[in-house]
């Protein structure tokens, strides 16, 4: 049975444990003089991106070329989408191609679910509308657990999000994560960048989430501002959100000296981050980069790993029990 | 002549329910009349022991989508599916392409409904040119027409000045205005129920809010010109208690709601399936628990199935993509007693048969007692039969019913449209 | 099957011992004055075994200055049977020295169908190109899939397929 990984609650907290156990022997794959390991070779990764984002696909192809695994790309520039060709009839023609696994960016809510309904493969979500971005929610954690030596996970620890959650993927799957790894979260925002129903700790005030002596929370993570929200009225303008809700020189002088600054990417420098990133030694925006790929080569594998043939319909139970019984 | 066209027909053994009141009755039908007996033997006869035999039903709001669409449904198929669903009248809404806004796509609607001779088909008429929310139609050329009711369904007239000439204007035609309360400016691009749920999902909400404002508005003109107006599917707790005070104060109102609205909540959109996409948007429980109460209390009249056929295709889409509507002339009988368990049978019927006959001005045809002398527009049901709705069995061209696997009591057994069966043992004659 | 037979300790913690002290000895002969020899564990039965090696060279080879590099290195990503069984990699690599150009000895537990050294030989190859490879087991079992053969065998162990074999440092059992 194939499996796929949609959002961090189908995941749940064992699974999160797993993926960045494993992303531990990745990134050491990644730290060697050849970064690769044929591990996946003769599987086929498509990724398929209805949104542009030229960095997460990247960082996928990257992660599924240092496992050997084939890479192909269905970008929407160049579909037939706008022909009228379904979203259905686009990953049934590619998956008569051959593929394995799916990484499927998509600006609907739920896309990637559909698909993971029509395809034998796997399927990877690499962001569907506001909905979920697990990959992301993941680095996020390794990042966090190898930037605080924290693997067994983030009890007690308090981590403050700040921005425009309600349009924000990242928000929900991070939180998603922070929760199932033990941390306390707290969202940070106006309640018109808030969704409509909040079950989070929430504040307006960034300013008690990063305290004046030490206190403050351990991880401030800032989601990007855009500016299309200023013409929906959601803020009045870029200036009076960058003093409530920015990272200013003033606020970055007052962070505790073991708070964690992490960012999405890319970062809207001037608005959220409204000072020099060399001047922030708790900054790990580029770790979470870096990090990237090493969980989703994690990611690859572990889905991967344990899908036969995705045109069988052979229980991978089936498989292990038989593979058992020989195991050296 | 086939025999379902047989001008003889002896429905025996049924339990009558009318507006007169529950009674066990043979019904007797001759040349497309209740008669008090038969001359001579029957062509027909029917059993209808342990069965119901009530007044046709009439469903105030189908989408037929002829013309314009007539690859999600036809006339044809709608009204095949209108009477395996018992009902005798549907008024078919004006969203078509071209809209109904004129006498003769009107016309076209009316008489594509009598070639397919399944169902009377009521074409309603737009208040406004195209739908635009711009110029009103020409109200009387369409009343001379036959149109009784009016609207923009799909979407509400926004500007509240037209609105406001909309009911003056209406005023002494004996038309209605019926309005789908959505104010835009609210809801644009939502796709589900603002709440908890859409929360979750990331999904832009449908407030409430929206839906209120229009029902509040729409209240405060009628008041003020006393013009009739009719709600179309209410969905939620406050619009129910606005049209409850609105009618205490004894203003000329009518009111409808859907079966998905008496079900279905919200949640359910977390399966991400678009079969669930419906305008207004599924609820939460408050609300569908205030929807039925209105329907208990008589605030709300009429169950209307605002039946919205789609092609598989334009439902399989993520939903924000995906076109709002789902099926519901096949299965609003089994949904309203499934889930109006605790309202009498017979009040049940009342809200899909004569009042919304009388909403829709049909109450001379459609609705009438089962009386001698009466046209024969009947529908034999088994009001305990339990069943399960079957995508592929569907009359309907399209497949979009959102109640596989959920339990439905009630199926209709027979439909009896001007003295002929249209339905008859479950299945369309025609 | 094989649960349904009694485990049979085939040798005790004194042969392991005993085992460890004479395959040190046999590196170090073969592999005159240790230059530029490396112990690597496979991961990770192999790695206890390594280390024990290494402790006990050193002990052997008291007046070399330094203490031999022992590492080790996981291959679950380099096997040939990944997607036919779950194939996880416990662990990660620890491969802090140089490899071009070292004399690297693989050290494992149990030696059965070779496979797990191919790909432990394939997974070196990605750090350096080490001088030569020589191959350490604590029990060989045979049943050899690959042309691959020990250089230092602490015990041949004839088994049948169906028999699994646990090595640790309190010895060695069939079951």
């Amino acid at each position: 049975m194939k499996r796929s990984l949609l959002s961090i609650s189908e995941l749940g907290s064992d699974g999160v444990q797993r993926i960045l156990d494993l992303a531990d022997t990745m990134a050491e794959v990644s730290r060697r003089p050849n970064p690769k390991v044929p591990a996946l070779r003769g599987k086929t990764v498509c990724s398929v991106f209805f949104e542009d984002s030229t960095r997460t696909r990247l960082s996928f192809e990257t992660a599924a070329k240092r496992l050997s695994a084939d890479t192909m790309t269905f970008a929407v520039s160049q579909s037939s989408l706008s022909k009228g060709e379904s979203l259905r009839d686009t990953i049934e023609t590619i998956a008569a191609m051959g593929v394995d696994a799916f990484v499927i960016r998509h600006s609907s809510t739920g896309a990637p679910w559909l698909v993971d309904g029509w395809t034998k493969a796997s399927v990877v979500n690499a962001g569907d509308g506001w909905h979920a971005h697990p990959t992301q929610a993941l680095l996020d954690m390794y990042t966090v657990r190898t930037a605080l030596n924290r693997p067994e996970g983030f009890d007690g620890l308090r981590v403050a999000i700040v921005g425009d959650i309600k349009h924000s993927r990242v928000a929900r799957s991070t939180t998603a994560a922070f929760k199932a790894m033990g941390a306390h979260v707290t969202w940070v925002a106006p309640t018109t960048l808030m969704p409509p129903v909040v079950d989070e700790a929430v504040t307006d005030r960034l300013d008690d989430v990063i305290g004046t002596d030490g206190e403050g929370v351990d991880i401030l993570y800032m989601l990007r501002m855009q500016n299309e929200r200023m013409t929906e009225a959601l803020v009045p303008n870029l200036r009076e959100y960058t003093n409530r809700f920015g990272l200013t020189p003033a606020r970055a002088a007052r962070l505790a000296p073991h708070t964690l600054v992490m960012h999405p990417g890319p970062v809207n420098r001037g608005v959220e981050i409204a000072v020099d990133l060399s001047e922030l030694p708790g900054a790990v925006i580029n770790q979470q980069v870096t990090n990237g790929i090493s969980v989703r080569m994690a990611v690859l594998y572990d889905l991967l790993s344990a899908n036969p043939d995705p045109t069988s319909d052979i229980e991978i139970t089936e498989a292990v029990a038989a593979a058992r019984t020989e195991q050296p | 002549m086939t025999t379902s066209e047989s001008n003889n027909i002896l429905i025996a053994g049924g339990t009558v329910v009318d507006s007169s009141g529950t009674r066990q009755a043979d019904v007797h039908i001759s040349n497309g009349v209740i008669v008090d007996a038969l001359d001579g033997d029957p062509d027909i006869t029917i059993d209808a022991a342990g069965l119901t035999v009530s007044p046709g039903f009439v469903d105030l709001h189908s989408h037929l989508r002829e013309p314009g669409k007539e690859e999600a449904e036809t006339i044809e198929t709608g009204s095949r599916a209108a009477a395996l669903g018992g009902y005798t009248a549907v008024v078919a809404m004006p969203n078509t392409d071209p809209t109904q806004d004129c006498v003769s796509v009107v016309d076209f609607v009316r008489r594509q409904g009598q070639i397919a001779g399944l169902c009377d088909v009521h074409p309603s008429a737009s208040i406004t040119v195209g739908r635009a929310g711009e110029q009103l139609t020409p109200f009387a050329e369409l009343a001379d027409a036959g149109v009784r009711l009016f609207t923009d369904d799909g979407n509400g007239v926004q500007d509240p000045l037209l609105m406001r000439r909309a009911f003056e204007y209406a005023k002494g035609l004996d038309v209605t205005m019926a309005q789908h309360c959505e104010v835009e400016r609210l809801t644009g691009g939502a796709v589900m129920h603002e709440g908890d749920c859409c929360s979750r999902l990331g999904l832009p909400g449908w407030p409430s809010l929206a839906e209120e404002l229009m029902v509040h508005r729409d209240i405060e003109l009628v008041r003020l010109t006393g013009a009739p107006a009719h709600f179309l599917h209410l969905s939620t707790q406050k619009s129910v208690a606005l049209v409850r005070a609105a009618k205490a104060d004894g203003l000329p109102i009518t009111a409808e709601a859907t079966p998905h609205h008496i079900s279905l909540t919200d949640e359910l959109l977390a399966s991400y399936s678009a079969l669930y996409k419906v305008n207004p948007p599924l609820r939460t429980m408050d609300d569908v628990t205030s929807v039925r109460d209105g329907l208990r209390d008589g605030t709300i009249d009429a169950i209307a199935t605002d039946h919205a056929p789609h092609v598989s295709e334009t439902k399989e889409q993520p939903l924000d993509l995906a076109p709002p509507g789902m099926l519901g002339l096949e299965t609003a009988l089994g949904v309203a007693i499934a889930h109006l368990g605790d309202m009498e049978l017979a009040d049940i019927v009342a809200c899909l048969s004569w009042k919304p006959a009388a909403i829709a001005g049909l109450g001379s045809v459609h609705g009438r007692d089962v009386v001698p002398g009466e046209p024969a527009n009947l529908t034999v049901f088994d009001a305990a039969e339990e069943w399960e709705v079957v995508p592929a069995h569907l009359a309907s061209k399209s497949r979009n019913t959102p109640f596989v696997g959920v339990p439905l009591i009630g199926k209709v057994k027979h439909t009896v449209l001007n003295g002929i069966l249209t339905v008859r043992d479950g299945s369309a004659t025609r | 099957m094989s649960q349904d037979r009694a485990p049979k300790a085939v040798l005790g913690p004194e042969d392991v011992r005993r085992a460890t002290t004479r395959m040190a000895h046999e590196i170090i002969e073969r592999n005159q004055g240790l230059d530029g020899v490396v112990l690597v564990g496979i991961q990770t039965g192999g790695v206890w075994l390594a280390e024990a090696l290494g402790a006990e060279i050193n002990r052997i080879d008291a007046d070399v200055v330094d203490d031999i590099p022992v590492g080790s290195i996981d291959a679950s990503l380099y096997r040939d049977d990944i997607g036919l069984r779950p194939v996880s990699p416990g662990s990660v690599s620890n491969v802090t020295f140089e490899i071009d150009d070292a004399v690297i000895v693989l050290v494992d537990d149990v030696l059965y169908t070779g496979r797990t050294v191919r790909a432990a030989l394939d997974a070196l190859g990605d750090y350096g190109r080490p001088r030569a490879v020589q191959l350490a087991v604590l029990v060989d079992r045979g049943h050899r899939e690959l042309p691959i053969r020990p250089d230092y065998v602490g015990k041949n162990l004839p088994t049948s397929t169906d028999e699994s074999v646990s090595v640790t440092v309190d010895g060695v059992v069939i079951a």
